[in-house]
């Protein structure tokens, strides 16, 4: 029995003694290294690339711009909701930091130096960088016309688009909301804004292209996508699929990061180009000017009777996508969809609008958009219990959505655990025990918060099991191993459906000439999703081998089990996989191939009021407890206790759950506290780690816990949902509630840097700091 | 590049005397790549802020993607490589894999070697020692709960003993 149990990371030996393999360490024979330049300007047209200078200089090979790119992908945009992204920027420039050309040297010294030398001219237009003002009409307009990727019914009619900055629009109607308001016997209204925070994985994003034999391409890349990356590389190239291979290896962190194309679709036309390897790597300031989490502006207006039932409840929110869409689009639409929270609440209105702004690209970051939802619907939260005069965690048991009862997208709420959640926090915070908040300078408060996801539909997994010749075990399946343990997880599959050691089942890294095909690995998606295919997929090769069996032992299948990497009968016979396989193939040798796939069950949302049957496989619930010290006279926030609770269906490995939920915990306690990307005229001013602060071990809270409720999942793997994610949906209004409990000032924006709290708190004393 | 511009290292490696011909700008862990297939120590931050180019030099824990590769000739160096002897870990990396103290695993490295050094000054540290000693690595996967168990074992103290348990 392995399911259940807190097995060891298989690739810990690995990892620990530096042997672990990343894309990070390839060097191929003959491989060139890529610089890239970036631009200078946060919105213009490109009047003249002059590289020259840069081709002058000893050592460097070519200098690429989308000119050469364009002789092998004449349409060169690229991205997984829209279109809209070219490989090198295309006549235009859209935000400080976009790639503009690559030079490529045999020396990586001499290629960055040559990319300094490239003179861009620009014909600057004005930028837009706020959000709010992008979407108005009026303002400057960064793409001329929308460009959906036509593999997507429901963004069909964006297409041709043109005159606006909102790429999307995505709303939800259930009830009547006017009405609800005026029932109502209070009415709540704020604004909640998130800044630009970014995922700094610590092996920055790498990719390494290379001709494979006279008609093909390998791309070796630290991707969560490998399929996505094969299929958007072939479209581009108008070559077939299986003339591209995707692999991967381990990647040192991901958290969003490395989905879709990033460096991909640029390696492979370089490599296509001279004909030769080449490998472009970023630095860690490069990742600033990559990918982001989005910022966003939510409007939240909230009706309640004086009970402190929510009846109505209208969610305005703004997500700043930046330059390009990435898969903003759908964080907007499929995250945008739980923006009431995870309440039972009759009168529904919400309206997402993915916004283009001149900033770097935002796309997926841990949470997928749920955290900046989050921060606001339990933000309010609190602001009304406290004007109720009702206890914060009693307020939400009064309005929580259960099980049975309607979602605002109108699906039936399954398999989630809302009152045990809350329960478990309660407890977990010692809730009814009295509570010093503290006296003088430093007080003290706590706060609760819990948040609601639905798992990304509709996605596919595909994996293949195998039993070699000798009776070993390989797992082939897509699933990117960043760190959260998914090799490990997956195999205590395998050996629970097979009956063999979980170490012995050797995990193939993603590889698409060798893996089937997986969505990615994101949204928290894989543990049910994949976990369901490797699932299939073992038992396909339990019951070849079982049939096996049963011919030797001239017994009946039924009689039979897998169990100590053996073949055991009711009756006593046995036979060990080895002898199957020699049953089976007449000599020590063969495979058997099990196969297995899923695809949950998905009814499209009815694009106008954002109604489905059967909207989500699974909702995630995270809940969290934080108690914080605070300093009056300086507005730090010291975070003394932070809990994450969360409903995880069934823990596959308990020590990975723990790990996934504490990580995550102390990643958004960043968000939270101070991590924050600053602009100036659309250029990031921050961009190291110097400037930009990720927490560290000084920052970790001294009493820091993770704790689950566990009631399987009726389609889950062994009953588990996903968990990657839960973590960081309530710890930031978890914390700002407690300051709101200690000083009862509201502060509306992320991050809570000790001068957004001291500004507060001065405010509140009627003796305000001077701005800037 | 100018010949002034290169010149031959002699030092000792994971217990054994190399020669590298290196550039005078190459960076200790640009050359344990390149001309020793050593990987372990890796640049990210490229700042000597995250601690995942960590290695060793005469004993001293110093930031391989900022130190010059000129300066470790005649020196001692050792790398994440050399501490398990014989396929045999060290007890410092089985506590890291035991207690679970990694998740990606980039930064790993970094923080084994930072531990060995934190326990050859204080065999048995306080949970506020090692918070204080590591602080100069980051693991943006945030198994630091993880790691303190790790470091605790392996300065052979109870695990259990102290606070910072991540239970469920």
């Amino acid at each position: 029995m392995s399911v259940g149990q807190s097995i060891r990371r298989l690739e810990g030996h690995a990892k620990v003694t530096g042997t672990a393999e990343y894309i990070h360490h390839l060097r191929l024979h003959g491989m060139l290294h890529g610089k890239i330049h970036r631009s200078a300007v946060a919105h213009g047209r490109i009047v003249r690339i002059d590289s020259s200078a840069a081709l002058a200089l000893a050592g460097v090979h070519a200098v690429i711009t989308i000119d050469e790119v364009m002789t092998l992908a004449p349409n060169p945009y690229y991205g997984p909701a829209f279109h809209d992204q070219p490989i090198l920027a295309h006549e235009k420039v859209r935000y400080v930091g976009e790639p503009v050309a690559v030079v490529l040297a045999s020396d990586p010294h001499i290629a960055d130096e040559a990319a300094d030398l490239i003179q861009v001219e620009y014909d600057p237009i004005d930028p837009v960088f706020d959000e709010v003002a992008a979407a108005r009409p009026g303002a400057p307009i960064i793409h001329d016309v929308l460009k959906p990727a036509g593999m997507f019914t429901d963004l069909k009619h964006l297409g041709g688009r043109s005159g606006t900055n909102v790429a999307l629009d995505a709303r939800v109607r259930r009830g009547d909301v006017a009405k609800g308001f005026a029932q109502a016997d209070r009415v709540f209204e704020d604004t909640f804004r998130t800044g630009k925070v970014i995922h700094a994985t610590f092996e920055p994003m790498v990719s390494v292209a290379e001709l494979n034999g006279a008609d093909g391409l390998t791309i070796h890349t630290a991707s969560q996508s490998p399929s996505f990356v094969r299929a958007e590389v072939s479209r581009l190239l108008g070559w077939a699929e299986n003339r591209v291979r995707v692999r991967t290896a381990h990647l040192g962190g991901g958290f969003g990061a490395k989905l879709y194309i990033k460096l991909e679709a640029l390696v492979a036309a370089c490599a296509l180009l001279v004909r030769r390897p080449v490998r472009i790597a970023l630095s860690m300031d490069e990742q600033f000017y990559t990918i982001t989490k989005h910022g966003a502006t939510v409007r939240i207006k909230t009706g309640v009777m004086n009970d402190g039932r929510m009846i109505a409840r209208e969610v305005e929110t703004h997500w700043n996508g930046g330059a390009y869409a990435d898969i903003g689009p759908r964080v907007t639409q499929k995250s945008g969809f739980t923006a009431a929270g995870p309440y039972d609440i009759e009168h529904v209105s919400l309206d997402n609008y993915a916004v283009y702004t001149n900033e770097p690209p935002a796309g997926a970051l841990r949470g997928f958009g749920i955290s900046q939802l989050v921060w606001a619907y339990e933000r309010q939260a609190d602001i009304i219990a406290r004007t109720l005069g009702i206890d914060p965690i009693e307020f939400r048991r009064r309005n929580v959505l259960r099980k049975g009862r309607p979602h605002a997208t109108g699906t039936i709420v399954s398999d989630m655990e809302t009152d045990a959640v809350l329960d478990l926090l309660e407890q977990r915070m010692d809730w009814r025990r009295p509570f010093d908040r503290g006296s003088g300078t430093i007080r003290r408060g706590r706060g609760v918060a819990i948040g609601l996801k639905a798992c990304i539909s509709p996605t596919t997994s595909v994996a293949m099991v195998l039993l070699h010749g000798d009776g070993s075990c390989a797992l082939q399946c897509g699933t990117v191993d960043m760190g959260q343990a998914s090799d490990t997880a997956l195999a205590q599959i395998v050996s629970e459906v097979l009956g063999i050691p979980t170490a012995s089942v050797r995990g193939v890294r993603p590889d698409t000439d060798v893996t089937p095909y997986d969505m990615a690995t994101l949204g928290s998606r894989s543990m049910f999703h994949m976990g369901n295919a490797v699932k299939a997929a073992a038992e396909d090769v339990r019951a070849q081998v079982l049939r096996i069996a049963a011919t030797s032992l001239e017994t009946d299948v039924s009689e039979l089990e897998c169990v100590d990497a053996e073949v055991v009968s009711s009756r006593g016979a046995r036979m060990t996989l080895r002898e199957v396989m020699l049953a089976r193939f007449a000599m020590q040798a063969g495979t058997i191939v099990g196969v297995g796939s899923y695809t949950p069950s998905y009814r499209k949302p009815d694009p106008s009021t954002g109604q489905s049957p059967d909207v989500t496989p699974f909702w995630m619930l995270g809940g969290a407890g934080a108690e914080i010290a605070v300093d009056t006279e300086t507005g730090r926030i010291d975070v003394t206790k932070l809990v994450n609770v969360a409903d995880v269906g069934r823990a596959i490995n308990p020590a990975s759950v723990d790990l996934q939920l504490t990580g995550a915990a102390i990643m958004q306690l960043g968000f939270t506290l101070f991590e924050e990307m600053v602009f100036s005229d659309g250029q990031v001013v921050n961009a190291s780690l110097a400037d930009y602060k990720i927490p560290g071990f000084l920052d970790v809270p001294a009493d820091l816990s993770a704790a689950y409720v566990e009631v399987p999942h009726s389609q889950g793997p062994y009953g588990a949902k996903g968990v990657g994610e839960t973590g960081v949906f309530s710890p930031s209004p978890a914390i700002a509630n407690a300051l709101y409990d200690a000083l009862g000032i509201v502060v509306t924006d992320l991050p809570l840097t000790p001068e957004r709290v001291l500004r507060a708190i001065r405010e509140a004393d009627g003796r305000p700091l001077e701005d800037e | 590049m100018t010949d002034e511009s290169r010149r031959t290292i002699r030092f000792t490696l994971n217990g054994r005397p190399v020669t590298a011909s290196i550039a005078v700008y190459e960076t200790v862990v640009e050359v344990l790549q390149r001309e020793f297939a050593l990987f372990g120590a890796r640049e990210s931050c490229g700042q000597g802020l995250c601690g995942c180019c960590t290695v060793l030099v005469d004993g001293t824990a110093v930031s391989g993607c900022l130190y010059l590769a000129a300066f470790v000739n005649g020196a001692d160096v050792v790398t994440i490589e050399g501490l398990a002897k014989n396929g045999v870990l060290d007890p410092v990396q089985e506590a890291f894999v035991s207690q679970g103290g990694l998740q990606c695993g980039f930064c790993t490295p970094g923080f084994v070697l930072m531990t060995k050094e934190l326990l050859e000054q204080e065999p048995h540290p306080t949970e506020d020692q090692i918070r204080r000693y590591l602080s100069g690595n980051l693991c943006r996967c945030a198994s630091y709960p993880e790691i303190i168990k790790a470091v605790k074992m392996a300065a052979d103290r109870d695990p259990r003993s102290e606070k910072l348990e991540v239970k469920s």
